[in-house]
């Protein structure tokens, strides 16, 4: 091919790729751009050589010339198109030209646990006055392959993301940076363990307190798939990506109600697209990425090597902030990065460990101030003061109770406990001693064990009183009608009438046990003891921070339905006696699904069962998710919650998880998922995405009990099952049993 | 000793089973379907989760449930039942007509004319050696058995049980298992046939296969 073939041919493929990138939008540049070269082509044969290089140069220049007019005509759909480009750039790409050398672990083009993952260990060379430095980091980040099929478009599959968080623990250990890059539609929803959504909660868990320092670039970032590896210190993102709760097509299914994406009209597509605010420069504007890499016009391909320049200049750059804002000795170096970019000044990317610690909390702070603006608290500035106050008071008592006194008195309560027990097992010896010389004594009758169990009153259960006014009753006991039970046809039971159903039997079927969906309210009266429930930020609300079409009108209803202002509702309340913090995600309010109003009252139940070293309960009602109206508002919930789950639990409390009815998707793939005891009630069903959803990405068929809490067990996602009719008794027992004496906290 | 050929000639005069739908239990029922002639479709899906149509409800106390089409067919007769009428359960509801498609045919043939021998717990079963090689070298039905003779081997957790035939002397005309899959308790192993009969249900087999024709 000579090279004149080569540059026609070039300028075939730039403009294929335009067309792909502006689907069937018909446009004025294009179309010029199409006649232009179809002309050239025509008439090359009959053009002398000189001739051609001309035209060649000049077509060439209209070519770059229109690329920046179209650029600027780029909508949130299109760019939604550029980054699935074949052309577009992938990790391998990356891994070529940003980093000096590389060594790819674990995978070797298709032969690889998941060939949709890369990990690799990669080096950065800089030259620093006459030094040579080799700084070593960790790649971890989604593969699309240029359209290899067995990538499987950058859709991770849980053993990909459980090799990722393996990697991520090495570099943790070897004390090097790592550098993520996210090119993912979203995870690849199956249940298998270690379960999609388990193994996001897992990897976002980790990577909560991971003690080295984290860079994302953002490209696709598609869901609970990108939070799986994007937990980091600096988030950066391409111009030309995107970064969504949902894909378009995803959001536009559920808007049009329809059951299968293809369904969905371009136009409603589009107009998701565009209300979803997934575009670079929107997430910078609402705070969730941190800086943009400008690629060139109508996004980066292969070919681009200054963007690869720029890409590296920016990860060392922002590397290098990171390191430097949590390290003693910095002035003037961070006065140098910041001021004047300059990139020629080293940093040792190795951290000490008052570095590590600082790295944690400040990767703490910078996800808990997000996404304030996306909910209303409607408390009155008295309210908050007062609040405030108290919860500086508890701070200030939990630290004299537990941190000054309690070590002390731990301390001399252990001595206690040791010198007891030495006591004991001498007192012990001695009466036993005298007691086998007494029985031995003629006249001396034996009282016998259980004629003592017999002639002994049994006592009321501790902590529990019947208050005739605290009985609820079931809405659903009230129709005069029966009701089939969904096992009949296999366990052949008998059918059940409503007032005994939800009244007596709550809600489950008296023969094969089968659990009908009970109010949430029943858990209220019937789990937690009378009248101790305390309702705290009930004046949280939540909102339309990007003001989607329709979602103030549903929000509305819902409150007005539920007389509650989110789907989350946080209490203190006692079980048996023992007082306990209870985030509880309600069904009914827009389906569980959990906005930034919700997420902050977690976090907030959170930080009070902290604060007051209580135990941590999410009773789970039911979840479908994220709230997809509300874009990354909603999808930054994912790690804002982990981050301050992983708080509590590193303090040393203790957090147990309920499901019932149905749990899915972003809640359960991280701050639920993430909890190391999480039970379901019977006939719940739990997992990262529906069957519609699952049979739309895989193309597989899923039997019927697919998401059945029995299989969840099995798989190893939950850790045990429980009967609603005995939940109140195997709290209070998991409690017990978990806690232990000195309730929660070490 | 079954006479394959008019049981064939037997299905081809009613090449069809007649269904008849009752009510499972005392109720009101409200008709989905009314007419005759109406075409409809048994369960399907990989798990038989998507129910068949929808034929009628009946309610009781309230409460509405669903009579779906058992299989795939043709409504041919309503009963003397009222729309919205009070029916006690056993009352027949409608007739559906289902025809026979080519392997429905076969299994009923197969079913009279063979004996079946079933697996007597789960298990993975394979032929003893001097069967299997037999088997492999002059085929499955050069294989006569009879009561008492050791054909099988059971394998399960590590421990090998052999196997004795219980049933009438014949050939084995046809297995159903597969050496490497698992086999529940009571699913058929194998089918038995007298010698003199293999060719003749062989012919009839052949003949439904090539020339039967699936209706509805």
């Amino acid at each position: 091919m000579t090279d004149i073939d080569k540059q026609i041919q070039d300028l075939r493929e730039r403009l294929l790729y335009i067309e792909d990138i502006f689907g069937n939008r018909e446009n004025a540049n294009i179309t010029l751009l199409r006649s232009k070269l179809q002309d050239f082509i025509q008439n090359q044969p009959s053009m002398g050589p000189g001739q051609i290089k001309r035209q060649l140069t000049s077509l060439s220049d209209l070519f770059s010339f229109l690329e920046n007019k179209l650029e600027k005509e780029l909508t949130p759909m299109d760019r939604v198109r550029i980054v699935r480009h074949p052309q577009r750039v992938c990790l391998k790409d990356i891994l070529e030209n940003v980093y000096d050398n590389y060594t790819e672990i674990g995978g070797q083009g298709e032969y690889s646990i998941d060939p949709s993952m890369i990990i690799a260990r990669a080096y950065i060379t800089r030259n620093v006055g006459k030094k040579t430095y080799k700084q070593p980091v960790m790649v971890i980040g989604q593969e699309k392959g240029h359209g290899e099929e067995f990538r499987n478009g950058g859709s991770v599959k849980p053993w990909g993301n459980a090799k990722a968080l393996e990697y991520m623990k090495v570099a943790e250990r070897e004390n090097i940076p790592i550098h993520t890059y996210i090119f993912t539609p979203g995870s690849y929803p199956i249940e298998d363990y270690p379960g999609a959504a388990q193994q996001i909660a897992r990897n976002i868990y980790a990577m909560a307190g991971i003690r080295v320092p984290v860079i994302a670039v953002l490209s696709e970032g598609g869901s609970g798939g990108a939070e799986a590896i994007g937990l980091a210190d600096t988030r950066m993102m391409l111009s030309h990506g995107y970064y969504s709760v949902i894909s378009p097509e995803g959001a536009a299914a559920i808007e049009g109600r329809s059951s299968s994406i293809r369904k969905a009209s371009a136009q409603l597509i589009e107009s998701c697209a565009r209300q979803l605010r997934i575009t670079a420069r929107d997430n910078l504007e609402m705070g969730y990425v941190d800086r943009i890499l400008q690629e060139p016009p109508l996004g980066s391909r292969p070919d681009h090597f200054d963007f690869f320049r720029k890409l590296r200049r920016e990860v060392i750059l922002a590397t290098d902030e990171i390191v430097l804002s949590i390290r003693g000795v910095k002035l003037f170096r961070a006065i140098a990065l910041r001021k004047l970019n300059n990139p020629n000044i080293y940093v040792r990317w190795s951290l000490s460990s008052k570095s590590k610690e600082r790295l944690i909390w400040r990767r703490y702070q910078k996800y808990r101030v997000l996404c304030s603006w996306a909910y209303q608290d409607t408390a009155t500035s008295f309210q908050k003061g007062k609040s405030a106050v108290l919860e500086t008071g508890w701070s200030v008592y939990s630290f004299l109770r537990y941190e000054f006194f309690g070590r002390h008195q731990r301390a001399i309560s252990h001595l206690a406990e040791d010198v007891q027990g030495e006591v004991h097992a001498l007192v012990d010896r001695v009466t036993h001693r005298f007691s086998n010389l007494f029985k031995k004594l003629p006249g001396v009758r034996k009282e016998k064990e259980d004629v003592c169990q017999l002639t002994t009153l049994s006592t009321w259960e501790a902590g529990m009183s019947w208050d005739e006014h605290c009985r609820y009753v079931s809405p659903q006991a009230n129709q005069d009608k029966t009701l089939t039970c969904p096992n009949t046809q296999k366990s052949n039971c008998l059918d059940l009438w409503a007032p005994d159903l939800f009244g007596d039997f709550a809600g489950v079927c008296s023969h094969c046990g089968h659990h009908f969906p009970m109010e949430y309210e029943w858990y209220l009266f019937n789990v937690f003891d009378s009248r101790s429930i305390r309702e705290f930020n009930a004046s949280i609300e939540a909102d339309n921070p990007l003001e989607f079409e329709g979602l103030t009108h549903k929000l509305d209803k819902a409150k007005k339905q539920t007389g509650h202002k989110s789907a989350c509702m946080t209490f203190e309340a006692g079980i048996k006696g023992i007082q306990v913090v209870v985030a509880m995600l309600l069904a009914r309010f827009r389906g569980g699904s959990v906005g930034a109003a919700e997420g902050e009252k977690f976090i907030r139940a959170a930080e009070q069962a902290r604060r007051k070293h209580m135990p941590f309960l999410a009773y789970v009602h039911g979840t479908a998710g994220i709230r997809i109206q509300e874009g990354t508002n909603g999808l930054l919930q994912m790690p804002r919650c982990t981050l301050s789950v992983r708080r509590y639990l590193e303090s040393g409390g203790l957090y147990l998880v309920v499901y019932d009815t149905n749990s899915y998707a972003g809640p359960v793939a991280s701050f639920l998922g993430c909890s190391p005891y999480q039970f379901a009630i019977r006939s719940a069903n739990i997992g990262f995405a529906g069957p519609g959803v699952i049979r739309e990405t895989t193309g597989m068929d899923i039997p019927p009990n697919y998401h059945k809490s029995f299989q969840a067990l099995s798989r190893g996602h939950i850790q045990g099952i429980w009967d609603r009719r005995e939940i109140r008794n195997n709290l209070h027992h998991a409690l017990m049993t978990m806690g232990g004496e000195f309730l929660y906290y070490r | 000793m079954i006479d394959t050929i008019s049981l064939l000639n037997e299905i081809k005069q009613a090449p069809y089973k007649e269904i008849t739908v009752s009510a499972p239990h005392s109720g009101r029922i409200e008709f989905a379907v009314n007419q005759t002639g109406i075409k409809v479709k048994g369960s399907s899906g990989t798990w038989l989760e998507r129910p068949g149509t929808l034929l009628a409800r009946l309610v009781r106390e309230g409460n509405p449930k669903p009579i779906y089409a058992p299989e795939k067919g043709e409504v041919v007769e309503f009963y003397d039942v009222n729309d919205r009428e009070f029916v006690q359960a056993g009352t027949p509801l409608m007739k559906l007509r289902h025809f026979l498609t080519r392997q429905e045919v076969v299994d009923i043939i197969l079913k009279k004319a063979l004996h079946l021998f079933n697996a007597p717990e789960k298990g993975r079963y394979y032929f003893v050696s001097e069967i299997d090689t037999k088997i492999k070298s002059q085929g499955l039905r050069s294989v006569s058995v009879k009561e008492g003779d050791e054909v099988l081997i059971l394998s399960r957790m590590k421990r090998e049980t052999t196997i004795t035939y219980q049933g009438p002397q014949g050939i084995i005309y046809t297995s159903y298992f597969n050496s490497n899959e698992s086999v529940e308790m009571g699913a058929p192993l194998f089918g038995v046939c007298p010698e003199n009969q293999a060719s003749k249900i062989k012919a009839v087999i052949d003949k439904i296969q090539s020339g039967w024709e699936e209706q509805g």
